[in-house]
């Protein structure tokens, strides 16, 4: 296989994706008006398992593909399974949901999957243009599906909010990725690599990595980016608040890993330290205040993205696999709270605020005691996924002496366990509001919320597999040849 | 670049230059010597005669500018073909194909809006909420 | 000449970003944009990107350019009341950023010009030359830009287009019993 030309194989779960989102866009306007748009949701759950499945077929032919765009290893594969992984999940919680709550139910599918091509695209692209025209698709699907609800007024202004500043965001890594150009001559990462590794090191380089940590650190909601993460999440609808809280952002962490680990460059040590630092203080302080629950998750993903960010002081390799495997824990347990919450929050989502909560625990068994392991995980509570990444994350960075930032990690940890329990103490201490009624999840969120739970466990009680694997693609992910031939001259 | 990359551009440097100056001086010397009067009637807009009912500037509908979205994005989409035009030779059938999957998948959002009765002006079908 | 030329153009396309800020009406910041927008044109041509610049005239200056003044349009937007208190932080923060950001651009771009690096396939050509990169090297970026073609469709038609009646209606149901609630 040389790395010029073109290969199917490379690139197979993003073309399946495509093509059952194209499905979903041709069946959708042939479906009569008043039909109901479940079947779809089948169609496009069946989708994420081909793409699933390609994805597994895709990990036997690993190497470069398309003139050096893409590069196929067990760090694509793992970013791969994650965003798809998401994907059925969210499309599994939502099938109810969209039916009831907007009148794009068909759009709604198509747009998760192809989400999903842009997300795929950008864990195992190579190249800052393809990754940019990757990112440009990931975030216009999430601006579109977050004002998806057109009778909303909330969900129309987040959208508007969200499209405007992650437009500028955008630009901003565009601008970024020009100067990377200018310094390095090049846009193809392992070329970057080269280049940066022979010689001093211009100027151009620093601005332009700043650059291009805004526009990324915007869409992972770090701090000092984050404000709009708290606005949005409140207006969007709940399973696409667990979709682009965790699938999106994955994806953007498998670009930072490449940008920022793959071509060595320098000066972003102290970035990410800072925006660190600033996203676990003010996300856990922000979250306290909250009593919507859709925005104290908010509040605590932009928490969580400081955890992940602390990983990367650490030594490459270590940081690599500690960024995968946290990626994991939280997509599990942020997709999961979100599922539990489009379920529960009922019609135009009237239930999400702290006191709806109260008496869950007798009310909906079920629903409560996975929003349990879900919270209990995300404040990192031994046995679940949370503690074991949180724990990872903290030691490779002590490792790395880093030990205020640690220390700082640490101290949020403890300030988070506060607004977590209190959600929990609501559902099974306090009594249920009178007239409170029980309704039973039905089947396919059973098996999303299942799902999620068991992940978030697994993770917690036998780590070794997945850490093992991870350990493995970081350093792939690390040691990936550089070797790039222009042809179009 | 070539050698007579920039004597290429003359004519269109030539061409601003003329437009530059049949404007400007009547621009300037219209407001130097001409003289301004201003009454009721010659403020009013001009409707042929009759008298102007409410503002010249309404709201215009949401259409208009799904319109103009979606025209851009097949605008976007001409814009490939230039360049693809220019060296089809070079690519013989290879580049045929690419053609063909990216006009392919373009098609399907076509077929979509069609469908989908984003174009359709009738009054037949359609009821606007903006209205409501 | 063209030095002269790539200046004069820089000084309007300046002007018009600040004249697009400090106008009130929204329709005399959409021209100012145009001017913006045209001036790039002209220097994309004199830096020997002619296909940029015709792209740069048929996209931005024509279709984008419609696109905004039909927004301006549809929204009937009148002169922006001014006076308006400015954030206290933007002045705080934003300022000096600008200002730190600005001079580190300089700072680079100015060292770059010293120590020049070999850039592959930089020199900009005739159409032929991004033609052939766009058909080998970028056609995967070419191939995925379809994809984002589709969502943008979608995206229109999911925010912008008008409702089916039976939509219409349930949507007006929905609001009539939230009216009749509270």
């Amino acid at each position: 296989m040389t790395p010029n030309e073109i290969s199917y194989s490379h690139i197979l779960p993003e073309v399946v994706l495509s093509v059952f989102g194209m499905l979903i866009m041709l069946a959708e306007p042939m479906l009569g008006e008043r039909a109901s748009r479940k079947p779809l949701g089948y169609l496009a759950f069946f989708g994420t398992l081909a793409a699933g499945a390609a994805t597994l077929y895709q990990a036997q032919y690993p190497g470069f593909a398309f003139w050096h765009m893409v590069h196929v290893d067990a760090f694509s594969t793992f970013f791969h399974l994650l965003v798809i992984g998401v994907a059925a999940v969210v499309i599994l919680s939502s099938l109810d949901y969209v039916e009831e709550e907007t009148v794009h139910a068909g759009e709604y599918y198509g747009l998760v999957l192809l989400g999903a091509v842009g997300m795929c695209l950008m864990s195992s692209a190579v190249e800052l243009v393809l990754i940019f025209v990757a990112l440009e698709i990931s975030s216009i699907a999430t601006y579109v599906l977050t004002g998806i609800r057109r009778k909303n007024a909330a969900g129309a202004e987040s959208a508007l909010k969200y499209f405007l500043l992650g437009s500028f965001a955008t630009a901003f890594f565009l601008f970024g990725v020009a100067m990377m150009y200018g310094a390095t001559g090049s846009t193809d990462i392992p070329n970057i690599a080269l280049t940066l590794a022979k010689g001093s090191i211009p100027g151009l380089v620093y601005v332009g990595m700043a650059l291009m940590f805004v526009g990324l650190g915007f869409k992972i909601a770090s701090a000092p980016f984050h404000v709009w993460t708290p606005d949005v999440y409140e207006g969007a609808p709940a399973p696409i608040v667990g979709f682009m809280s965790t699938a999106p952002k994955a994806a953007v962490f498998a670009v930072m890993l490449r940008i920022i680990l793959q071509t060595g460059a320098p000066g972003w040590l102290y970035l990410i330290w800072g925006s660190a630092a600033l996203s676990m203080t003010l996300g856990n302080l922000g979250a306290l205040l909250q009593t919507n629950v859709k925005r104290m998750l908010a509040y605590s993903s932009i928490a969580q993205a400081g955890y992940i960010l602390v990983a990367f002081t650490a030594a490459p390799q270590e940081a690599t696999s500690a960024v995968m495997f946290y990626m994991l824990c939280y997509a599990a347990m942020n997709v999961g709270a979100f599922a539990v919450i489009t379920f529960y929050s009922g019609k135009d989502e009237r239930r999400v605020h702290l006191e709806d909560f109260a008496g869950l625990g007798a009310t909906n068994p079920l629903l409560a005691l996975t929003l349990t392991i879900f919270l209990l995980s995300l404040i990192g509570i031994p046995l679940t996924g949370g503690f074991l990444a949180k724990f990872y994350v903290f030691q490779v960075a002590l490792k790395a002496n880093m030990v205020w930032l640690t220390i700082i990690g640490v101290l949020n940890s403890a300030v988070a366990a506060y607004y977590y329990l209190r959600l929990v103490v609501a559902m099974y201490m306090k009594p249920a509001p009178e007239g409170a009624v029980r309704v039973a999840a039905p089947l396919p969120m059973k098996i999303a919320l299942l799902a999620a739970a068991a992940l978030t466990l697994y993770l917690g009680i036998v780590p070794t597999g997945v850490l093992s694997y991870t350990t493995e693609a970081a350093a792939q992910l690390l040691t990936a040849p550089a070797v790039k031939v222009v042809t179009g001259q | 670049m070539p050698e007579n990359y920039y004597i290429r551009y003359l004519p269109l440097v030539l061409h601003l230059v003329a437009a530059l100056l049949i404007a400007l001086p009547v621009l300037v010397l219209t407001t130097l010597i001409g003289r301004r009067k201003k009454f009721a009637q010659k403020m009013q807009a001009y409707e042929c005669g009759i008298t102007p009912t409410g503002d010249t500037r309404g709201r215009f509908s949401v259409k208009f500018y799904l319109v103009g979205m979606l025209f851009i994005l097949f605008d976007v989409e001409a814009v490939f073909l230039y360049p693809w035009a220019i060296i089809l030779k070079e690519l013989k059938m290879f580049g045929f194909w690419e053609m063909l999957v990216y006009i392919g998948v373009v098609l399907v959002g076509f077929f979509y809006i069609v469908k989908k009765g984003a174009i359709d002006w009738g009054e037949t079908a359609r009821v606007s909420v903006e209205n409501v | 000449m063209e030095l002269v030329l790539f200046w004069v153009f820089a000084a309007i396309c300046i002007g018009g970003a600040i004249n697009l800020l400090a106008q009130k009406h929204p329709i005399n910041s959409a021209l100012s944009l145009v001017v913006v927008m045209a001036s790039l044109a002209v220097e994309y041509l004199l830096l020997g990107a002619e296909f940029v610049a015709a792209v740069q005239v048929i996209i931005y200056a024509g279709a984008i350019m419609v696109l905004f003044i039909f927004v301006i349009m549809l929204l009937n937007a009148g002169e922006e009341p001014h006076g308006g208190k400015t954030s206290l932080v933007a002045k705080l923060v934003g300022l000096p950023a600008l200002g730190i950001l600005a001079v580190m651009l300089v700072w680079a771009l100015t060292a770059q010009a010293g120590g020049s690096v070999a850039v592959a396939g930089a020199e900009p050509g005739p159409p032929q030359v991004i033609a052939r990169l766009l058909f080998n090297d970028f056609l995967l970026p070419f191939e995925v830009t379809s994809v984002l073609v589709l969502i943008a469709i979608m995206g229109a038609v999911v925010l912008a287009a008008p409702l089916q009646p039976h939509h219409a209606a349930k949507i007006l149901a929905a609001q009539a019993g939230e009216g009749g609630q509270s």
